[in-house]
């Protein structure tokens, strides 16, 4: 049942995803509204689904852990929430929903890496491990959102001409408050989740092995992440230099994420 | 024929006509009693604003009545001289006219959001006094809802036209909330300052004012209430303004790149807006290069407020067809609540009927003689006739009603009447 749920999610979720398609050509008022309802209903399908699969395993860890990528869709959509809340704006959706969709789609096909735990790790650390780095991407996905928005809104305030949805965007230190919020808020859930990793890798191996990809990768995307709230507060660098970094802080959590699939250690295999 | 309009607006009246025409708001009520008075008026409204006098009628029985005459009397004029300037409008093209100077497309400026007000105060008058009632009532409320339509699915009334409030929209559309925002004005002029007044209007916080003549500077500080800075020390300090309006008549550019550079790095790179209205510009055109700063000088400026006209065509254009849609609409609803279709078919229904029992019994009848011919006629006939009689009353005293269609649908159902009402010509849309 928990993957049926997901489905009717998924469905509602690809209202959104046509609404994103859709605002990169024209704005439609209907269609915001109906995206942003379809969306909610689709949390709420989201949730069931994520508390089914709780009760089928009979263990958080265990379930987040099958459920990562169903668990990650719902924390993005669930930040994007909370932007609009406060912001009420849904420019974000653009890239958020895609996103959400596709991590969601996974989840639903079934085709993510089947992670199996060995009964030896020490679970409620890998509970926060995987809770708190989740915030964090969710936290940084809303960040590059964010300053994809400013460049674009940079570009068109620039190029003195705004139609379509360039007009509809939020305003340039509103889209720079967001970016910013998010990114202090992801900073220290990201720091604490990977610092919890590293306790149930030295754990689990004894040692940790900084050639894996996943944890090389991890590591570069903290140190970018560092590295942009740095800039940030020191310099309060934004627009395109911040953007630069936001973007490779998403490419580096990408990889970091698809490491997943070819990282030996992270697969938590008991070999 | 049903509605009537006539009136005069900006565009078929000088002013001298139209203020003869106009009626103040205290003889308002009076000449709406005076409007279904006059005969053949059933039902009527009375629109008067600086830029147009228009009466709305629902006129009796659908024979029309003459509204120059109400004019002419009304006002006391001779009518040769002012008939040129009026408009009249039937049926349809009324509704029509009606539903366009509610949403706001018959307007001089196209979209301004007052007209809408305006109607609605007519029509609270003319309910006050009892001059619109069912149909009529029915009509402006729709123009109403059809205004809401227009001004929310078209950008009509929502671009700005103005120089100082595209200023106002820019700084918006950066800084979104202008709250605690603070304006930097360097030089004087009325533009800039009427710019200065719109920021200050939309919450700006604070302003700083620097003139070449240091008095000048004061005198105008003291008017805004800011504080003026000497023009020496323009560069130092204009990093703690967020928006500078510029004009000076300086013959060289005052800010330069490299003084963006040094207001980014104070700043922390928190963005900053030029509006430069001088000519020659007062500002580089290469300061827009740099991240964080964007710079509007008087062309651009022109430029969004044409641009914003051009959209404001584009949308009217969006706008009169949701008027057609909606015409249409309102023409349709009101041939269903037209119930003459519904008692000719009842009519034809009981007639059938009759003539059906008739020549069922004929042959049990024998031969009649033309005495019971028309004996069996007037039996059959009363009969029928003194059933019909309380729904055909019933349906004509419900046309008056807004609740019509319930009556009318109960009646077809009572009797299984088919649909037979025959598309009107020019209206055979089905919807």
């Amino acid at each position: 049942m928990s993957i049926f749920w997901l489905r009717v999610a998924l469905g509602l979720y690809g209202v959104g995803l046509l609404y994103a398609l859709v605002a990169l050509t024209r704005t439609s008022d209907l269609l915001n509204k109906v995206a942003l309802h379809a969306s909610y209903l689709g949390m709420v399908f989201h949730f069931v689904s994520l508390t089914e699969g709780l009760f089928i395993s009979g263990h958080v860890t265990q379930a987040m852990v099958h459920n990562s990528e169903s668990l990650l869709a719902f924390l993005i959509m669930a930040v994007f929430m909370i932007t609009y809340l406060i912001y009420k704006t849904t420019s974000p959706g653009i890239i958020v929903f895609p996103l959400v969709f596709l991590l969601t789609f996974m989840a639903a096909t079934r085709q993510q890496p089947f992670i199996t735990m060995s009964g030896t790790l020490r679970t409620s650390w890998l509970f926060a491990h995987i809770g708190l780095i989740f915030i964090g991407y969710a936290a940084l996905v809303l960040s590059f959102c964010a300053s994809v928005l400013y460049l674009i809104q940079q570009h068109s305030l620039k190029a003195k001409r705004a139609s379509g949805i360039l007009s509809r965007l939020p305003a340039l230190e509103d889209i720079d408050q967001i970016g910013y919020r998010s990114l202090l808020m992801g900073f220290p859930f990201m720091t604490l989740g990977l610092i919890a990793g590293s306790v149930v890798a030295e754990s689990t191996y004894g040692r940790i092995d900084f050639q894996d990809p996943k944890i090389l990768l991890s590591l570069l995307m903290w140190a970018v992440y560092l590295l942009m709230v740095y800039t940030r507060w020191i310099a309060g660098w934004r627009g395109r230099k911040a953007a630069v970094m936001a973007s490779v802080a998403f490419a580096a959590a990408v990889v970091a994420w698809a490491a997943n699939y070819f990282s030996s250690i992270h697969r938590f295999v008991a070999s | 024929m049903r509605f009537q309009l006539i009136g005069v607006n900006h565009n078929t009246a000088p002013v001298e006509v139209r203020e003869r025409l106009a009626i103040p708001e205290s003889r308002l009520p009076e000449a709406c009693k005076r409007l279904t008075e006059f005969p053949g008026i059933d039902e009527g409204m009375i629109l008067s604003t600086c830029n147009r006098v228009e009466i709305l009628a629902n006129t009796k029985n659908g024979s029309g009545a003459d509204l120059r005459g109400f004019i002419h009397n009304f006002f006391q004029i001779d009518g040769s001289d002012l008939d040129k300037h009026l408009y009249e409008y039937h049926e349809q093209e009324a509704v029509r006219h009606v539903f366009r100077v509610a949403s706001s497309l018959d307007s001089m400026v196209v979209g301004e959001p007052q007209i809408l007000g305006q109607v609605k105060e007519a029509y609270a008058t003319a309910r006050a006094v009892g001059s619109i009632r069912a149909q009529l009532d029915q009509l402006v409320t729709r123009a109403f809802a059809v205004a809401k339509r227009v001004r929310t699915e078209t950008a009509v009334g929502s671009s700005s036209v103005s120089i100082a409030s595209v200023a106002v929209d820019l700084a918006k559309k950066i800084f979104g909330n202008l709250h605690g925002k603070h304006v930097f004005l360097v030089g004087a002029g009325k533009m800039s300052e009427l710019a200065a007044r719109h920021l200050m209007a939309h919450g700006c916080a604070s302003i700083f004012v620097a003139n070449r003549t240091y008095d000048r500077a004061v005198s105008l500080a003291y008017k805004f209430k800011g504080q003026a800075i000497h023009f020496e020390d323009l560069h130092n300090t204009c990093d703690r303004a967020d928006i500078v309006i510029t004009s000076t008549g300086a013959p060289h550019a005052i800010f330069r790149r490299e003084h963006g550079e040094v207001f980014l790095s104070r700043r922390k790179n928190r963005p900053m807006f030029f509006i430069d209205i001088a000519v020659p510009r007062d500002v580089d055109a290469a300061m827009n290069k740099l991240d964080g700063i964007f710079v509007y000088d008087i062309d651009d400026l022109q430029q969004a407020v044409s641009s914003h006209v051009a959209d404001r065509r584009k949308e009217a254009e969006r706008a009169e067809a949701i008027v057609a849609t909606e015409v249409e609409r309102f023409h349709a609803r009101l041939q269903t609540l037209d119930v003459v279709p519904t008692i000719v078919s009842l009519q034809d229904h009981l007639e059938t009927i009759r003539q059906a029992e008739i020549d069922r019994v004929r042959g049990r009848l024998g031969p009649l003689s033309p005495d019971q011919e028309l004996a069996v006629e007037a039996l059959t006939r009363g009969i029928v006739n003194k059933i019909m009689h309380t729904p055909i009353s019933t349906l004509k005293s419900a046309a008056r009603d807004p609740e019509a269609t319930t009556v009318i649908d109960l009646v077809r159902r009572l009797f299984n009447l088919q649909e037979r009402r025959t598309a009107k010509s020019g209206s055979g849309e089905n919807d």
